[in-house]
């Protein structure tokens, strides 16, 4: 299969037949990358058992060709069958560059690739160039918790893999009416006796609002005071029909959950709306937030580093400040944030 | 009928406290200087794990690492909490690894140890704090071809005799209850294990320990072309601080009045959405 194309792959991730979306959003990215590579072709890899279907979904998002490897062995996600599977077909196919997201299955999956065929891996980029000289992949990540940016480069290696986290990259729009694909099925070539594992049982977590999709998102920070301080927020929230979202100090002091934690360190949010309420935020916070349309921030310190990234800032007591949003906006008959 | 010993080995990693690094503005570089090494505050909890699985089933917890010379500070630190045989494996050649040579160099120094001393469980953090990448772990698994289970919040249950265990994993959705056959390597969360104070043995122990010195040449003879640089296939080009978003307008509440100040950050977001 040693044609000249520059291969664009993308993983394709599904779950119970559902594809997580930060799928669509590497589509997105490798689109883009295809316009400054000669020959491109951008197309996804799936695996699952009956999730054909999906493919479809791939093609209106933009993939060309999807990749399929169907299999009983491969109906939850396991590493050893994923990774064995995959790396045959990327020796097989040879793809230049190799997309993941950084769920943790992503992050299991790409670096057990990665090691089985020899390649370099950047984990957890924030963005996604080709430099223009060398015609390579520049992967640019976050390292030593978020205080530095790096931008790595795979010489010669390839696949040129990496993986992104949910969110750090923009939705594209699908195509509205079905787009026609190729779909090449490959073998797994692994049983289940070679698999190791077995999944005994599942426990849901508890029913908790995702923060990472949500339109508007209510962030509240030590400047809260404590968990009650995160009741006016929920208030705030439900006026705007948004979630509520916290910093690390606040999860740390145990005022609400992990689920909730916004950065670098919890989760990447790209919301219409953010409000961050009692933030002092660090860079990681802010890192994690800044992909958001619009940023508006209260804080009593007018030096807090959150502001530096405010569309809008308001230095005040939050305790004044939040009641009277959520007292105007539920007066007020504009909607907010929806408007697009 | 009593256990066979078991033999863990955890692989840690010495990291600067990430809390308290600094960037010089101007070069955008790291400051190294005045930043503490620690202990990757993950493998403080697998190394616990394997020190509690050590007093249930007898045996012996090995812990590994590939670093400078100053790393046999974390090895005595492991001694103190439990560990039994401390390995630094230091050279220059294995300076500037990536991800994919350290798994190898890993990889390859614990086939060694198995070799000599047969190993039940592999446990390592699930990311080191200062490079975050998640990679080594599974690369090492993947080299050796054992199970990978990652982000391990509990070990259910331990059977070294049937060469089995039953362990919980923390994903997005919730929590997978796997089994899985042994070895197996796992990767994991601060959950797996709470850590307890070293008893004073430990502690007179750890201070006079002499971890065993592991070269790029002896004991183990590693393939030149697979570590430091040459087996590294990822490089840095460039560094700097992160780009965000431009300010805005800032409004003192206090000057303003609490419901004008809100009223003109309600009216932004209208005309910035309304613009969209």
């Amino acid at each position: 299969m040693s044609d000249t194309k520059n291969r664009i792959w993308v993983f394709i991730e599904q779950e119970n037949g559902v594809a997580h979306p930060v799928s669509w959003e590497l589509l997105g990215a490798a689109q883009k990358l295809a316009h400054d590579l000669p020959d491109a072709s951008v197309e996804g890899v799936l695996l699952g058992q009956n999730v054909r279907g999906i493919a479809d979904e791939a093609f209106r998002y933009g993939a060309s060709r999807v990749y399929l490897i169907d299999d009983p062995a491969l109906a939850y996600y396991r590493n050893r069958p994923y990774s064995f599977g995959i790396s045959n077909v990327v020796k097989k196919y040879a793809p230049n560059i190799f997309l993941v997201g950084a769920t943790s299955l992503g992050r299991d999956l790409a670096s057990s690739i990665a090691t089985r065929v020899r390649t370099g891996l950047t984990a957890d980029c924030t963005e996604l160039a080709i430099d223009k000289e060398k015609k390579i992949l520049a992967a640019t990540r976050p390292t030593f918790g978020g205080n530095l940016m790096a931008t790595i480069l795979c010489k010669t290696a390839r696949p040129q893999m990496t993986t992104v986290r949910p969110r750090v990259l923009p939705t594209p729009k699908p195509a509205d009416v079905p787009v026609a694909g190729e779909v090449i099925s490959e073998p797994l070539g692994m049983t289940e006796a070679e698999v190791g594992t077995v999944l005994l049982n599942f426990i849901p977590s508890e029913e908790e609002e995702s923060i990472e999709y949500a339109d508007v998102v209510v962030a509240g920070g030590r400047g809260m005071g404590s968990p009650k301080g995160f009741g006016l927020l929920k208030e705030l929230a439900d006026a705007l029909g948004g979630v509520v979202g916290a910093s690390r100090p606040a999860v740390d002091a145990g005022w609400i959950s992990y689920a909730h934690q916004v950065g670098q360190t919890g989760k990447t949010i790209r919301p219409k709306l953010y409000i961050a309420a009692g933030i002092s935020g660090a860079i990681q916070h802010r890192v994690g937030v800044s992909g958001s349309d619009f940023i508006l921030a209260i804080n009593n310190d007018p030096n807090a580093p959150i502001f530096g990234i405010a569309d809008f800032g308001i230095v005040g007591d939050v305790f004044q400040v939040v009641p009277e949003l959520t007292k105007q906006i539920a007066a007020g008959d504009q909607p907010l944030a929806t408007s697009h | 009928m009593a256990d066979r010993p078991i033999h863990i080995v955890v692989a840690i990693k010495q990291v600067p406290d990430t809390s308290n690094v600094r960037i010089n503005p101007q070069t955008g570089t790291l400051i190294r200087e005045g930043v503490p090494a620690i202990l990757n505050p993950y493998e403080v909890h697998a190394l616990e794990l394997a020190v509690r699985l050590k007093e249930q089933h007898g045996g012996k917890v090995t812990v590994i690492t590939m670093g400078p010379p100053a790393a046999v500070e974390a090895l005595r630190e492991c001694v103190e909490q439990g560990a039994d045989r401390g390995i630094l494996v230091s050279d220059r050649k294995f300076a500037a690894a990536d991800t994919l040579a350290t798994s190898y160099v890993v990889a390859t120094a614990i086939e060694a140890i198995h070799k000599e001393d047969p190993v039940d469980l592999l446990l390592f953090g699930k990311q080191a704090i200062d490079g975050d990448t998640a990679q080594v772990g599974p690369g090492v698994a993947t080299r050796l071809n054992v199970p990978l289970i990652t982000y391990a919040v509990k070990v259910e249950k331990f059977d070294p005799e049937n060469r089995t265990a039953i362990i919980h994993r923390k994903v997005e959705r919730g929590v997978e209850i796997l089994q899985t056959t042994l070895p197996a390597l796992l990767t994991v969360e601060k959950e797996i294990a709470e850590v307890q104070r070293a008893p004073l043995p430990n502690i007179i122990r750890a201070a006079q320990y002499q971890p065993e010195m592991w070269t790029a040449s002896a004991p183990v003879a590693f393939d030149v072309a697979q570590i430091g640089i040459k087996g590294s296939p990822t490089i840095v080009g460039s560094a700097g601080t992160p780009p965000l978003k431009k300010a805005g307008a800032k409004v003192t509440a206090s000057e303003k009045g609490v419901a004008e100040t809100v009223k003109m950050a309600l009216a932004e977001v209208r005309r910035v959405k309304g613009e969209g």
